[in-house]
């Protein structure tokens, strides 16, 4: 598979990270749900990772530099995912509320 | 032409689970739609020849980070809650965002990227290159932000354990 040379031109995978990065610009702003808003941030980094091993595979084929970027931007979102999962299950069980415009408690 | 078929099957899929994904109004469903979505995307690793890569995106993505989102819905909301519907107010801006980010990037990428229209033929990374890329001092390697990760997750648990406990 690896020595044939593939059709599939460069923008097209830009364009998927592309839209799915958008995505999860849309889903940032729009959800209320805490749990969502991180799920929408997820999108996001996942669509930077596509990009890095995208410019690796097409551009620099003989390093692994853009490889490694993905691998450790994967390591690092595990653990602000676990981080803010942690923050919201922390603030749900303290006021039973994980909506961000209903949780003002500390806001003023 | 095989390599072409699975890449747009695999593109179509990312597009439409990805948006269904911040769209779908109930949260397991969104989560299970981002599954798919990371599924996807470790497909697409595969398809540009990066394994490891893709058994790390499954494993930790699909396995480690979904289980944890799955939980924590499960721990705060009830089963077959629907969001409440999002006001006019607050989704224009949120899409004119979306779409004009879109549109800019879209335009960029149609115009400015066209140059790389196929792939040089490369050594697929063995085990012992990822390996020694990792945990080597040397240009172009990589074990001061290993380290550094380590020191990270280390710092992360204990946080998290310290936030999330009883007390």
């Amino acid at each position: 598979m690896s020595g044939i040379m593939s059709n599939i031109p460069m923008e097209a995978y830009l364009i998927v990270s592309t839209v799915m990065f958008f995505a999860g610009v849309y889903g940032f702003l729009s959800r209320r749900n805490m749990l969502t808003i991180l799920m929408s941030l997820e999108l996001m980094l996942n669509a930077a990772d596509i990009n890095f091993v995208v410019f690796n595979r097409y551009l620099y084929p003989g390093q692994l530099d853009g490889t490694f970027f993905a691998l450790f931007a994967i390591g690092i979102s595990a653990a602000e995912t676990a981080l803010a999962i942690a923050i919201i299950i922390n603030i749900y069980r303290n006021l039973k509320n994980i909506y961000i415009d209903e949780v003002s408690k500390m806001k003023y | 032409m095989a390599e072409q078929i699975i890449f747009y099957v695999l593109a179509i899929l990312i597009v439409a689970f990805s948006i269904l994904s911040v769209t779908s109004r109930r949260i397991l469903r969104s989560a299970t739609y981002l599954l798919f979505v990371l599924i996807a995307t470790a497909g697409l690793y595969l398809l540009m020849g990066y394994q490891f890569l893709a058994a790390v995106q499954i494993s930790v993505y699909a396995g480690g980070i979904m289980v944890l989102y799955i939980f924590s819905i499960l721990l705060t909301s009830h089963a077959g809650d629907k969001a409440k519907p999002v006001s006019w107010k607050r989704l224009l801006p949120a899409g004119a965002a979306a779409a004009v980010g879109l549109a800019v990037c879209g335009h960029i990428i149609y115009h400015n990227v066209n140059k790389v229209m196929s792939l040089v033929p490369f050594q697929e990374p063995t085990m012992q290159d990822i390996g020694r890329t990792m945990m080597g001092t040397d240009k172009y390697q990589y074990l001061l932000p290993f380290e550094a990760i380590s020191v990270l997750l280390l710092a992360s648990i204990v946080g998290a354990i310290m936030i999330a406990r009883k007390r």
